[in-house]
């Protein structure tokens, strides 16, 4: 029998059982849009975190005490703003490292207020991780040797802080009292993970030390002068800083590596996500099963007299294997359409991105037109296999 | 030439663990174009005889041959095609497919044979228009009186142009005019297009119209009378 056969016979079938039908679906449906929406939400995940990693700048390397890794409990760091210069002599170019203290404190000019975060920087933190100026000017060499109390402020704080009014050379306190004048304003530059960078202000991280009684720096920052240079810049810098600090361990990653690690990690949890779903398709999947056998059993007499008419074992089993897969990729369809509709509602009322990539519905597609094939089989073979004789007797 | 041809046949089932013998060896040759009946109580083993003159069971031991071929050999898809080729049935019940027109059903076994469907559809409703049919293609079965049904079924079985129709009770089901009626097309059908027909009934009368008939009785020929 030829397959345009198959399905107006298959058509036919689920038509006159439309409700039996669509129940059937629904399980494939729900399965399918599951499996849609959670890899476009992964998807989306993964794509904004690499988006704003991206937005950090290129070829910086990350010095950090301890292994720097998703998960791990930060250390306290013992690396000193002389490692700057000690650094400096190992790799060869001192002013592409930056250091970084990082705090926070509420900043004040005249009556307003504003919660800022400080980060007491050394003069080339602003070249390493190339940010530019709107006023003014950065912290200068001279400014971190003398504990100058300068200030360059991010674009939210001096809006929060003056207004339309430009703040160069005007002062504000920081920590309830300490006096610092601003210098620069830096050009806005947005949000990473959802912290504004224009929130930020920066001062000599000497001045910082003193303020906060410390004479450690957090991290460290080196930037290559191309990819190629990397590797070996990260083993030069952690040798030296091992050299130094006997027993204890640094790390030195890049942003590509850390953003390998968290792609690897959002795609597995995806990937969990997606099967968890395909669990509902499964379940679907029997649901296809059992009615078909309750189909082939409704039609035995039916069979039987195709046969007798002189249909062969594989016209009978090509004709019920047709139904199930029809039953399934309708279901298919209507779940990727659900699941696509429901990723982008999703995307337009929350803040969770969905991003729905062309290989998820073809994947979930061709997935449902395997389970009708795969539940499908078994109805289907025990169909095309009845004894004519037995069947046109049926009752 | 012989149409359908048994040699000393024997059939066996296995029910319940049970061994039932149907057919203890059976000798009988169909000609093409004869008319004859295959009479006998229920349980004589006269519609395991059609099942197997008809190709839809194989017997258990001796020849079964089929416009000269013996089945023996046959793969079960040879068999599906012999029987769509060389044999229409008329059933005691109609079997026509419900949710189907009367055109789709007479066109049924053409399906099978690969036949475009334009083609299918136009044989469908010459085979309907010769059972006086032609005003009923577009009908439901549900929608035909039982005769009217009964003819589209020997519709059905003519549209392949098979050498023998094998009628198992086809006014069974039906009044005794409308069962006549029935007799007359298909007696009609056997003078002007040389289809031969073989009857399965217990109805002595119905039997007595055939020109020759076959008396079976626990699973062996009892008696063929021939005119």
């Amino acid at each position: 029998m030829r397959y345009g056969e198959s399905f107006r016979v298959a058509l036919d079938a689920l038509r006159v059982n439309r409700l039996r039908s669509a129940l059937t679906m629904f399980g494939v449906v729900v399965g399918v849009a599951a499996v849609v929406v959670l890899v476009a939400i992964g998807t989306g995940a993964r794509d904004l975190v690499e988006r704003e990693i991206e937005g950090l700048g290129s070829n910086i390397i990350f010095v950090a005490p301890g292994e720097l890794s998703l998960g791990s409990a930060p250390s306290i760091s013992r690396m000193q703003l002389e490692d700057v210069a000690y650094l400096g002599r190992v790799t060869g170019d001192e002013s592409a490292i930056a250091v970084a203290l990082n705090s926070g404190e509420t900043v004040r000019a005249g009556r307003t207020q504003t919660f800022a975060g400080i980060v007491g920087a050394n003069e080339n933190l602003r070249n390493v991780f190339d940010r530019p100026l709107r006023r003014g000017r950065y912290l200068s060499r001279t400014d971190v040797e003398t504990r100058r109390r300068v200030v360059v402020l991010g674009s939210d704080v001096a809006r929060r802080l003056f207004g339309d009014v430009d703040p160069v050379g005007r002062q504000i306190a920081v920590a309830g009292g300490t006096r610092f004048r601003v210098v620069g304003v830096f050009a806005e530059v947005g949000q990473t993970f959802g912290q504004t960078r224009d929130g930020e202000v920066h001062v000599p991280v000497t001045t910082a030390q003193r303020m906060f009684g410390v004479t450690r720096v957090d991290f460290l920052a080196v930037r290559a002068p191309n990819s190629e240079a990397i590797p070996r810049l990260q083993k030069q810098v952690v040798d030296a800083l091992q050299r130094k600090y006997r027993g204890e361990r640094f790390s030195a990653i890049t942003q590509t590596q850390l953003l390998g690690t968290i792609g690897t990690v959002l795609g597995a949890l995806t990937g969990v996500l997606a099967a968890i779903a395909a669990i509902s398709l499964l379940v679907g999947g029997v649901g296809v099963s059992n009615i078909m056998l309750v189909s082939v059993r409704e039609r035995t007499r039916e069979i039987g007299l195709r046969k007798a008419l002189g249909a062969r074992q594989r016209d009978i089993l090509a004709q019920f294997l047709v139904e199930a897969v029809l039953l399934t990729s309708l279901g298919g369809v209507a779940g990727i359409v659900l699941g696509a509709g429901s990723a982008l509602a999703i995307s337009a009322a929350s803040p969770v991105p969905a991003v729905i990539t062309w290989w998820s519905p073809a994947l979930a597609f061709g997935v449902s037109v395997a389970v009708g094939v795969f539940f499908g089989v078994v109805p289907a073979r025990r169909a095309g296999r009845l004894d004519p004789v037995t069947a046109l007797r049926a009752e | 030439m012989t149409a359908l041809e048994a040699v000393d046949v024997t059939r066996t089932y296995t029910m319940g663990g049970v061994e039932v013998t149907a057919l203890r060896g059976v000798s009988l040759a169909i000609e093409e174009g004869e008319y004859a009946a295959i009479l006998g109580p229920s349980g004589s083993g006269k519609s395991t005889l059609m099942h197997l003159l008809g190709c839809l069971d194989r017997p258990t031991t001796g020849v079964l041959r089929i416009g000269g071929r013996d089945v023996a050999g046959l793969s079960d898809t040879e068999l599906a095609e012999l029987r769509n080729r060389r044999v229409g049935f008329v059933f005691q019940s109609f079997h026509l497919l419900a949710r189907t027109s009367t055109r789709d059903n007479v066109a049924l076994p053409l399906v099978y044979r690969g036949v475009p469907r334009a083609e299918r559809r136009r044989r469908a409703a010459e085979a309907l228009a010769t059972v006086g049919l032609e005003h009923r293609l577009e009908h439901r079965p549900g929608q035909l009186s039982g005769g009217e049904q009964q003819r589209v079924a020997i519709a059905r079985a003519l549209v392949g142009d098979p050498g023998v129709v094998l009628a198992d009770e086809p006014t069974g089901n039906l009044d005794t005019r409308t069962g006549d009626g029935v007799m007359d097309l298909l007696e009609r059908l056997n003078r002007e297009r040389g289809v031969a027909v073989v009857l399965v009934t217990h109805e002595a009368d119905v039997a007595a119209r055939a020109r020759r008939r076959v008396h079976v009785r626990d699973g062996l020929v009892e008696r063929d009378e021939s005119p």
